[in-house]
């Protein structure tokens, strides 16, 4: 066996992946014997911060955790106050909640896309050389983001920590004329996110095969954004096909233990490791789909969704992004075309004592609230379980095949800048949140 | 109409020194010329991109590490300066100010004249508060900005 003296390598110029994240890999001759990988997490900070808050101010305070996805933070913070105080948002506002959902689904997915994912597979090291080489490309992603950034704009007050957003609904709602801009913007993004599936359908793919049980909430009848139950789909042939279980029993299934190659705790579904995110919503929500957004699914070689398919290379997690864009642009049109003034901005959400809970789909995946509130509404505890700490697990396991693979095929001779390179892709293809996980990517490759 | 003059706090204010940028921003709010947008912004050089787009004067107000470090120091740099600074990791966002000129750059999206005031900062812990060396710059951060900002606007009513 090939020994070398311990070598340590750090990066801290790997600001596409965005965030505080550290990554540990331990390489013993050919094998790969640890994967740890350490992702910040400024929730717990903000756990902190709300208890004493009154309920009223969890959705505006969470908004500011992540830049990229706060209308995920505001929603979920919602849906758990609400869930305490027993009020009910549903008919327009909840439409107009979605269709705000949808602006930040296609603001976010697009700057995966673009800034951060499709650079790999054109062997650029950035954004920038991908600008220079590929410039419709780029100007077409950023096109499209700016249609999402509009929704934000036109609902939210804003494109960052929207302020329209309260408890029981918004501060004000558009009349529906106000919307019409919109809805033609939207017309022209659609081909724009077509087009988008089309590029990154082409790409050329790694062969990997990831087996996490896939979670996501389901909401038969619609593609699960907003609303809906959490549901698990074991991997292949493992136990039941599917279950679900309320959001109240999240954090009964939802904990932290510990799994092979790791000596951390690292969140586990029932024990075992699983993955949130566009290619569990793909695998238990496809059949879902608008047709436009199952068609561009088929076409791009995702397998018909309608029957069920799933997609289980990570790698092409960014096809599965490409079609959740097109789903959220068909899903805004709907919304808009359909949509009336409610009679209020907002329904009335008095506090009472009690505990509530919150599931929505975050671009990244499930992201669970959960509040204990007084019988004035100040709020004694807060729990807050994003996406990014769920799939560290999974993310471990995909670095560590894919290196593996790379050692079975090259041996110990495989350089560390390569086996850099591959970490890498491996933990974008389920890009981790910009403050869930924040600046630098520090790596660690221990050769022993 | 004179030419629009953009200024563009970057950072995050619940990150201690690194809120900087938006607080020099907020406190110029009622205090600039008609035809200056005021913006905050997390440094996403799309959203960036898109807050310059028609602006002849882009005015940024940064946070930036330095080694070796001087807390509260403010620098002034051209594009060019701020563009070859940020590879150095200088600036305290995910995608640093360096790459979004050099976006920019390859997008053609350059604004006519940008112009960068940074402080360099301390502490940037989340949940941290400005430190005594920052906050002792914002008055000098706040001056460098609006007078940037007299500066571009004279030119514009002057050609």
């Amino acid at each position: 066996m090939n020994r070398r003296a311990t070598r340590v390598l750090r990066l801290d110029a790997l600001a596409r992946v965005e965030g505080e994240a550290a990554l540990h890999l331990r390489v013993e001759g050919d094998r790969v014997t640890q994967t740890r990988l350490r992702i910040y997490e400024p929730p717990r900070f903000f756990e902190a911060f709300l208890a004493g808050r009154g309920h009223a101010e969890p959705p505006d305070i969470t908004a500011r955790i992540c830049g990229i996805c706060p209308v995920a933070y505001q929603m979920s913070a919602c849906r758990a106050i609400e869930d305490a105080c027993g009020a009910v948002v549903d008919g327009p506002l909840a439409d107009l909640r979605r269709l705000l959902y949808c602006g930040e689904w296609i603001e976010s997915h697009t700057l995966h896309v673009y800034l951060l994912h499709a650079p790999d597979f054109l062997g650029c090291a950035d954004v920038v050389e991908l600008a220079r080489g590929r410039r419709a490309a780029v100007e077409r992603g950023l096109r499209l983001k700016q249609t999402g950034n509009a929704i934000l704009e036109q609902l939210g007050g804003r494109p960052i920590h929207p302020v329209n957003v309260r408890i029981g609904g918004f501060y004000r709602t558009p009349a529906p004329d106000e919307l019409r801009p919109l809805a033609e913007r939207l017309r022209q993004a659609r081909d724009d996110a077509l087009e988008t599936v089309r590029w990154v359908a082409a790409f050329d793919f790694p062969d990997a095969v990831c087996d996490h049980d896939l979670f996501a909430l389901r909401d038969p009848g619609r593609y699960a954004i907003d609303s809906g139950t959490p549901a698990v789909m074991a991997a292949d042939g493992d136990g039941p096909a599917l279950r679900e279980f309320p959001p109240s029993d999240f954090e009964r299934h939802v904990r932290e233990g510990q799994v092979p190659h790791s000596t951390a705790l690292t969140a586990l579904l029932d024990g075992r490791r699983h993955l949130t995110g566009p290619l569990a919503r793909y695998a238990i929500s496809g059949r879902w789909l608008h047709p436009l957004a199952a068609e561009a699914a088929r076409d791009a070689g995702l397998g018909d969704p309608a029957t069920g398919a799933r997609c289980d290379n990570p790698f092409r997690s960014i096809v599965v992004r490409a079609v959740e864009v097109v789903q959220a642009v068909e899903e805004s049109l709907r919304i808009i075309g359909g949509y009336e003034r409610p009679p209020r901005p907002a329904v009335e959400v008095p506090p009472r004592r009690g505990v509530g809970f919150g599931a929505t789909e975050a671009p990244r995946g499930l992201l669970y609230h959960r509040y204990a509130l007084t019988a004035d509404g100040t709020v004694t505890e807060a729990r807050i379980v994003p996406p990014t700490a769920q799939n560290q697990t999974a993310i471990e396991d995909d670095v560590r095949r894919a290196v593996q693979a790379r050692l079975d095929r090259a041996g110990p001779a495989a350089d560390d800048e390569e086996l850099t390179r591959l970490c890498e892709r491996a933990i974008r293809n389920h890009d981790p949140c910009i403050s869930c996980a924040a600046h630098f990517l520090d790596l660690t490759v221990e050769r022993a | 109409m004179s030419g629009r003059v953009v200024v563009i706090g970057v950072g995050n204010p619940l990150r201690g020194d690194d809120g900087v940028g938006p607080a020099a921003v907020e406190a110029l709010r009622g205090r600039v010329p008609d035809g200056t947008v005021l913006a905050v912004s997390d440094g996403e050089p799309a959203r960036v991109l898109e807050l310059w787009r028609g602006a002849d004067t882009v005015v940024v107000a940064e946070a930036l590490r330095a080694r070796p470090a001087r807390p509260g120091r403010v620098h002034t740099l051209t594009a060019a300066e701020a563009a070859s600074r940020a590879k150095g990791a200088a600036s305290t966002h995910a995608f640093g100010l360096g790459e979004c000129l050099a976006l920019a750059e390859a997008l053609d999206r350059l604004p006519p004249r940008l112009v960068v005031h940074a402080v360099e900062v301390a502490d940037m812990e989340l949940g941290a508060r400005m430190s005594e060396a920052v906050r002792s710059a914002l008055p000098e951060l706040i001056d460098r900005i609006a007078a940037s900002v007299r500066q571009a606007h004279e030119r514009d009513d002057g050609g």
